[in-house]
């Protein structure tokens, strides 16, 4: 097997099957992390012993003829604001090292090892996840696997690029505004933000809790749905994720696109787009026969409302840090967060009545259409450090902007895949959209997508060298 | 040149609530807030009706 790009799907195929130890899967992992790690600086802690353990006692539970699950021997990395038992949950940041460890794993990660997988490390990200360049302070920047000097995009960078770097077939991250959907993007990987509500969110730091949202990377739409829906249940301990029956979706992929109405995001979608945006657009256009364009209703404002929600409950979560420890914080962010804390909170309510409001408008349009394509980032990704970049013809801030078509669709919780179009040099996402709770039919669209060669994770040029 | 009433808020919100506000962090707060008010002022001129909920919904 090939340790550095065997999908989650064929790993566990291999372990159930006994061809291949759930302990040599994990040393070829940790091996290829060694190497390279050290480029990419996705993994913020490597849980080596933890991870030799748990493959030992999956090789035992195999050889005493127990069923071992369909992600049998996976490992799998997570951003580090999920709680990891023995870790301080550090959220990309210095002030959380001072946090006592962890004392039990979140539970996308109990569930996901429920389902045989083996969680290997805590992975890079933006500081507190205020953030779209997977850039650190602390911790430096995580890297762009298909060019080292560029960025992942963040929050979830590390996730970014353990998965498209071939580190690890799957990892977890957060998505308030877009932090699954950009790094997705930049890195050439497929990532699932499902619907709001859908996946617990307990004993993850939170960031924006009218907006935060879990979920996969994977370099297949099969793995993402292989890890969703080992993920999918309530917990009595969210009182956000709803109480609904899962709803799986890995025996649907295959049932095609036939009978989908799908349409294209136009308007604020489209303003905006540098070229390579464009052909992504086209092609999956194309692709799917989407010859129809639809119009979200008000989208800039559906962004403008979620950058109000998120600054102004970013800063509430953080008022108290922002007093006794801002030297400790990344200046960005803490000038960011000084700044919402004086936005008067009339606003804020005003922009949840706009939520409800766009959330109804966007059900009229959904009783039209059943699939949304939308570009996922107006660009392949910047390099590392570029602060701006134009956008019709306007000079603005990459740090906010890059998630400009993201937003709007977080913003009321819709589920989206974001698939990867492997462009030349580099790579760019398209989102697929779908309605509330129908993760089935963006991951149906993704898939076939993949079938048709369209979507794809690029192997990065790397691979060439020694690492 | 006239004190810019931005400025006057962002000290005078600093002392209120509390919050550190280094001299060399005026300018990037005073653009941050700048931007925020911005998006705030757009939604906040979309008319919606007196009983418009929020989107979030507690329920007892």
């Amino acid at each position: 097997m090939d340790s550095a790009w065997a999908s989650a799907s064929e790993i566990a195929q291999a372990v159930n099957a006994g061809t291949i130890s759930a302990e040599s899967v994990v040393e070829e992992a940790l091996g290829v992390i060694a190497a390279r790690d050290p480029l990419l600086n996705a993994f913020t802690a490597v849980t080596d012993a933890r991870a030799r353990a748990r493959a030992q006692m999956l090789d035992s539970r195999r050889a005493r003829g127990e069923a071992l699950g369909p992600l049998a021997g996976v490992p799998f990395a997570v951003k580090n604001l999920f709680d990891v038992k023995g870790l301080a949950t550090l959220a990309g940041s210095k002030i959380n090292r001072d946090l006592p460890p962890a004392t039990r794993d979140s539970p996308l990660i109990e569930r996901l090892e429920a389902a045989g997988a083996n969680l290997i490390g805590a992975l890079n990200m933006g500081e507190y996840a205020y953030d779209f360049t997977g850039e650190n302070l602390h911790y430096g920047p995580s890297r762009n696997p298909h060019d080292l000097n560029r960025m992942t995009g963040g929050s979830s960078g590390g996730s970014g690029g353990a998965v498209g770097g071939g580190l690890v077939p799957l990892a977890l991250g957060s998505d308030t505004n877009g932090s699954i959907r950009v790094p997705s993007s930049l890195c050439g990987i497929f990532g699932l933000k499902p619907t709001y509500g859908r996946l617990p969110r307990n004993r993850t730091f939170p960031f924006v809790a009218s907006l935060d949202h879990l979920g996969p990377f994977a370099r297949s739409a099969r793995d993402l749905a292989l890890a969703y829906d080992a993920m999918q249940g309530a917990d009595p301990d969210d009182p956000v994720c709803v109480d609904r029956p899962a709803e799986p979706v890995a025996d649907l992929l295959e049932r095609g696109t036939d009978g989908l109405r799908i349409a294209v995001a136009g308007g604020y979608f489209q303003k905006g787009l540098f070229p390579e945006a464009h052909v992504a657009l086209d092609q999956v256009a194309a692709a799917l026969h989407a010859n129809t364009e639809v119009e979200l209703p008000q989208a800039a404002l559906a962004r403008s409302a979620a950058y109000l929600i998120t600054t102004i409950e970013g800063a509430s979560l953080h008022l108290e840090r922002l007093r006794k420890r801002a030297n400790d914080f990344d200046p960005a962010v803490r000038d960011r967060f000084i700044a919402a804390a004086m936005v008067p909170g009339t606003l804020a309510v005003k922009a949840q009545k706009f939520r409800r409001w766009f959330q109804a408008e966007m059900m009229k349009l959904f009783a039209r259409v059943d699939v949304i394509v939308a570009p996922a980032t107006p660009c392949t990704a910047p390099e590392i450090g570029q602060k701006t970049f134009r956008l019709g013809g306007v000079e603005m801030p990459v740090r906010a902007n890059l998630g400009l078509y993201t937003q709007p669709i977080s913003f009321i919780g819709l589920p989206v895949v974001a698939v990867p179009i492997p462009l030349e040099p580099l790579p760019i996402g398209i989102q697929i959209i779908a309605a509330p709770w129908r993760e089935d039919v963006a991951l149906r669209v993704a898939y076939a997508l993949e079938n048709m060669g369209v979507a794809a994770a690029p192997r990065p040029q790397f691979e060439m060298g020694t690492a | 040149m006239p004190h810019d009433p931005l400025d006057a808020l962002i000290e005078a919100a600093a002392r209120v609530l509390d919050l550190p506000l280094e001299p060399e962090w005026k300018p990037a707060v005073a653009a941050n807030l700048r931007v925020t008010l911005e998006h705030a002022a757009a939604v906040e001129a979309f008319a919606l009706p007196d009983d418009a909920e929020p989107a979030p919904v507690f329920r007892a």
